[in-house]
């Protein structure tokens, strides 16, 4: 596989809230290429490192990234507005295992790991269920489109919308209702961690997509460092090549 | 129009490197253009045995630059020789590897094994910040920078550049020591230690606390210290440290480099590499220079 760079086009832009916002950019030679759990790295004019996100949703033509402003770099993305062109680098990363769409998958997304899962819920449609945890009402992203794809379930922190509690509440509660063939989660790392001990308690498959800081995300600097257990040895194996996503036995979280 | 330039009997295509540590072990890059098109790849850091390197985070953004802490993570001489060389075999770009170690003894060992293999050249990295032994604490010293050449020139007939460190207060010297010890070339710079500090956690952004800064912030330091060094001793300069553009690379040139290397540049752009080398082409035939040779150490100082 060969790796793309180039300005595209952003053709679209949504702000959820205060500070979340979705980008639509045509880039179609590498939109075409780019699985479900891979993510870009975006120059962003004025900072030497370009910044990985993930990519929400794919079409043949069209990648969709969702973001949220964490500093000053995602603050001066946010600020693009449509007709400007973004700098991609990608499609980067090794993606979701494809699993055959009948299986049965739980989603399990906390913030703004919400994101990478909805090309997932395209993907199993009414055979995944997504569980969703957000901060509080305001804070809730892409419910509706989660609601259209699959059976969608959302957790509040603060019980202001849905269940109120954690994600790993919902997901005890939904694997009292059933099995699962694989789970897959991102979010923050408390709450890989919660839903990574489920997982094992009740022997599902489970992976998880992880984050590092980054340079070249190509796997040229080692940068990207991640504590995994391969062969019962402990090694640092690289976000950007070997991940983002994880088998949740194999990642140190 | 002529672009070829000779460093220690290698003939180099053009004088555009790779840096090591930026370009793994060169097939990175070469999915988005051929390796082919480089000078030469200066491969990433090999140690004896295989190394991990330093906890996460390893990397920090700079004002026109960038931390690393990675400490020469690597898969080690051995599988370095039976797993990665072997892809490199038959692609027309010289092959240099970086090597490191903890004592001089394992100096001298990494040039051994070279020496048996197909590489082109060796750089002896004596400048690395990152590691706990060794690594910079050879490049700052004269006499011991001298043991690690000396050592390592008795095992091997391959060319050996010697990259050195720019956290030193006198370059000149470090430079004089490893040309009397046998080094056939002389790279510089590494990275100089820097530091980030969150202020919401009053954390170091490293791991390490502190890393390696590079990038274009580092240029005018890189380029003084080569046009000292090309100016002080006889055998040739790879000149490096925050190039990113083709302005950049003709200026270290007229400083005196032969050729020059390419590291934190290819993370923003990975074509930079690319399109320096247009560039250079473009000038050379606006300036009607033939032979890039001709430029180098053309400084005319006050
Ligand atoms: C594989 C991957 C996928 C991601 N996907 C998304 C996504 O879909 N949506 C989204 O909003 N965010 C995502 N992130 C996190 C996003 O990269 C960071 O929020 C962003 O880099 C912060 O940049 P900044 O300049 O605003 O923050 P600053 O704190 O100013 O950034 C300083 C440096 O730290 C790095 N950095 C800071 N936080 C992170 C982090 N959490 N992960 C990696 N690097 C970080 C920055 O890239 C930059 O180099 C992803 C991260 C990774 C590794
Ligand atoms: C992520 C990273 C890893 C590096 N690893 C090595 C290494 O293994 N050996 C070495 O001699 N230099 C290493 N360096 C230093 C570079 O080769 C180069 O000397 C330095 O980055 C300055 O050049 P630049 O500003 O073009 O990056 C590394 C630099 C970076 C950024
Ligand atoms: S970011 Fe460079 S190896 Fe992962």
């Amino acid at each position: 596989m060969a790796y793309l760079q180039g300005s595209f086009p952003i053709i679209q832009k949504q702000q959820f809230n205060s500070d979340t916002y979705s980008f639509y950019i045509r880039c179609p030679e590498m939109a075409a290429q780019t699985v479900p759990g891979q993510f870009v790295n975006l120059k962003i004019p004025g900072f030497s490192l370009r910044r990985p996100i993930s990519v929400c949703q794919r079409d043949d033509e069209v990648l969709r990234l969702v973001f949220q402003i964490r500093g000053e770099g995602t603050k001066e993305l946010a600020a693009l507005e449509p007709g400007m062109k973004a700098d991609l680098l990608g499609p980067l990363g090794n993606g979701f295992p494809q699993l055959p769409p009948k299986a049965k998958v739980i989603l399990a997304g906390g913030g703004i790991g919400v994101p990478p899962l909805l090309a997932l819920a395209q993907v199993y449609g009414r055979n995944a269920t997504a569980l969703l945890g957000f901060r509080n009402k305001e804070s809730l992203i892409l419910e509706g489109e989660f609601a259209a794809e699959c059976d969608t379930r959302v957790a509040t922190d603060d019980g202001s919308f849905g269940y109120h509690g954690f994600v790993t509440g919902l997901l005890e509660r939904r694997l009292s209702e059933g099995p699962a063939d694989m789970i897959f989660a991102c979010g923050p790392l408390a709450m890989l961690k919660g839903i990574a001990d489920i997982a094992e308690k009740n022997q599902i498959p489970c992976k998880v997509s992880v984050e590092e800081r980054m340079a070249c995300g190509i796997g040229a600097c080692l940068v990207c460092a991640c504590r995994t257990v391969r062969d019962g040895k402990e090694i640092y194996s690289h976000v950007c090549t070997d991940g983002p996503v994880f088998d949740s036995r194999e990642v140190v979280l | 129009m002529n672009l070829e330039v000779k460093i220690a009997g290698v003939t180099f295509k053009n004088p555009i490197i790779l840096a090591s540590g930026c370009c793994g072990f060169g097939q990175e890059y070469d999915k988005f253009y051929p390796m082919e098109a480089l000078g030469g790849l200066s491969l990433k850091g090999l140690t004896p045995n295989e190394r991990q390197g330093n906890p996460p985070p390893r990397v920090a953004e700079t004002p026109s630059g960038m931390l690393n802490s990675v400490g020469l993570q690597n898969p080690g001489i051995d599988a370095f020789l039976e797993r990665e060389l072997p892809n490199l075999a038959g692609r027309d770009t010289v092959k240099i590897a970086n090597a490191a170690g903890a004592t001089v003894e394992e100096y001298a060992y990494m040039a051994q094994r070279l020496d048996a293999s197909p590489i082109d050249m060796i750089e002896a990295n004596i400048s690395c910040p990152n590691v706990k032994q060794g690594g910079a604490a050879f490049g700052t010293d004269c006499s011991m920078a001298a043991q690690v050449v000396t050592a390592m020139r008795k095992n091997t007939t391959k060319p050996l550049m010697v990259k050195l460190s720019p956290n030193v207060t006198d370059i000149v010297s470090i430079a004089k020591s490893v040309e009397d010890a046998g080094a056939d070339a002389i790279s510089l710079i590494n990275t100089l230690l820097g530091m980030r500090i969150d202020i919401s956690t009053r954390r170091p952004v490293l791991h390490q606390n502190v890393g390696g800064l590079s990038g274009p912030a580092v240029f005018p330091i890189a380029l003084r210290m080569v046009w000292q060094v090309a100016g002080a001793v006889k055998i040739p300069v790879v000149g490096l440290g925050g190039i990113a553009k083709w302005q950049d690379v003709i200026e270290m040139m007229i400083a005196g480099a032969k050729a020059v290397q390419i590291g934190a540049a290819l993370f923003g752009d990975p074509f930079t590499p690319v399109k320096i080398l247009e560039g250079i082409q473009q000038w050379m035939e606006q300036k009607g220079i033939s032979d890039i040779n001709d430029i180098i150490g053309s400084v005319q100082p006050y």
